[in-house]
């Protein structure tokens, strides 16, 4: 193993967190950030993989006054603070629910399902919510 | 081989936890390690020590206790999905000036650091929910 | 890679967004994910679709109790847990398709 996978505690891991649940619907979404956050505290190789109702979680605009819960959303924009940079928006999620690139509240990568399944591969950790 | 096991759904009303389980002890009769059982979102209510079901049912909170206890195993319910769910342990309780605690035997309550820690940790991790 | 499905396909859309993103491996069905294994359903052309990229297993109490144990399709392989615990073992990394 060469010198740049070492870290204090051994080797680093390719984590990935994929999001597959709308927001305030159910707590998956919420929870999950959770984990993202306190993950960035262990100098992983983190990256989030957002498909299926997942990819509503970066829908701009929510605005959740009305329902008594509060919105999480402005915290994936937080991430990039966290050295959480690799966030990956699958393609055919976004168009089938009639959303584009433009539609989300924070810089992404759109891959293709084939791509996003050939990085899910090579993970190490795959945790799914 | 080290594994980790992530239950994401309280136990009843989905399968979950049992097919959790009987993963679980299956890998510990081929000879695998088990390094940590984590509970998270209603996963947490697997270890609720209150559970009291019908006779003929199984006790799925006991029969993690017992699992625990004949291979030393490691249960770690998560600290902030417990509290939004209302399991707590007795150190909690007092925190929180609550009028029970309610961790099952065999459980402890720790931080979200210990589900990366098993990532890191574990050669695999199988997470079982809805 | 292990991909693992517990819903049914006739509720959720797991066994689709799976079968659309994984890269090869093996797929387990297990809970209600069994249901897939039925022969004759509408699930059964996506399954023998699958098996052109990918190794496809069934937990075999999961299908006993669900009375599927006789009209499991063709080429989809019965594990129990124990099995279950060798295709976690034998593949890199498992995902969830919760």
């Amino acid at each position: 193993m060469d010198e740049m996978d070492m870290e204090e505690g051994g080797a680093v891991k390719k984590f990935m967190f994929v999001n597959r649940k709308a927001p305030y619907g159910t707590i998956y979404a919420l929870e999950g950030l959770e984990v993202v956050l306190i993950s960035a505290a262990f100098d992983q190789d983190v990256s989030l993989a957002f498909c299926d109702d997942g990819v509503y979680e970066l829908k701009k605009g929510q605005d959740t006054k009305g329902i008594g819960v509060k919105n999480f959303s402005p915290t994936y924009r937080a991430l990039e603070g966290y050295d959480i940079e690799k966030l990956y928006v699958e393609k055919e999620s976004l168009e089938a629910r009639g959303l584009t690139e433009d539609d989300l509240l924070v810089d992404v990568q759109v891959l293709s399902s084939a791509e996003l399944g050939a990085m899910m591969a090579e993970q190490d950790v795959v945790i799914s919510f | 081989m080290k594994l980790g096991i992530m239950v994401s759904e309280g136990p009843y009303t989905h399968q979950a936890a049992d097919t959790a389980y009987n993963f679980a002890k299956a890998a510990l009769e081929k000879g695998h390690e088990i390094y940590r059982v984590f509970f998270y979102h209603d996963g947490v209510n697997n270890g609720t020590g209150y559970t009291t079901p019908p006779q003929d049912d199984r006790n799925i909170v006991n029969r993690w206790s017992e699992l625990a206890q004949q291979h030393n195993l490691d249960l770690v319910v998560c600290v902030a999905a417990a509290q939004r769910r209302g399991i707590v342990d007795a150190d909690e309780q007092k925190r929180h000036g609550k009028s029970g605690n309610n961790l099952a035997p065999g459980f402890r309550i720790s931080g979200l650091g210990q589900l990366v820690e098993a990532g890191i940790q574990c050669d695999r991790l199988v997470t079982f929910g809805d | 890679m292990l991909h693992i499905i517990n819903k049914s396909p006739f509720e959720r859309s797991s066994l689709d967004s799976c079968l659309r993103i994984a890269q090869g491996g093996a797929l387990l069905l297990i809970e209600d994910g069994v249901y897939a294994a039925g022969k004759g359903s509408a699930a059964e052309a996506k399954i023998k679709q699958a098996m052109g990229g990918m190794k496809v297993y069934a937990l075999g109490p999961d299908v006993a109790a669900r009375g599927l144990a006789d009209r499991v399709i063709d080429g989809v392989t019965l594990v129990d847990y124990a099995g279950f615990v060798d295709l976690v073992a034998e593949n890199t990394n498992v995902q969830s398709w919760l």
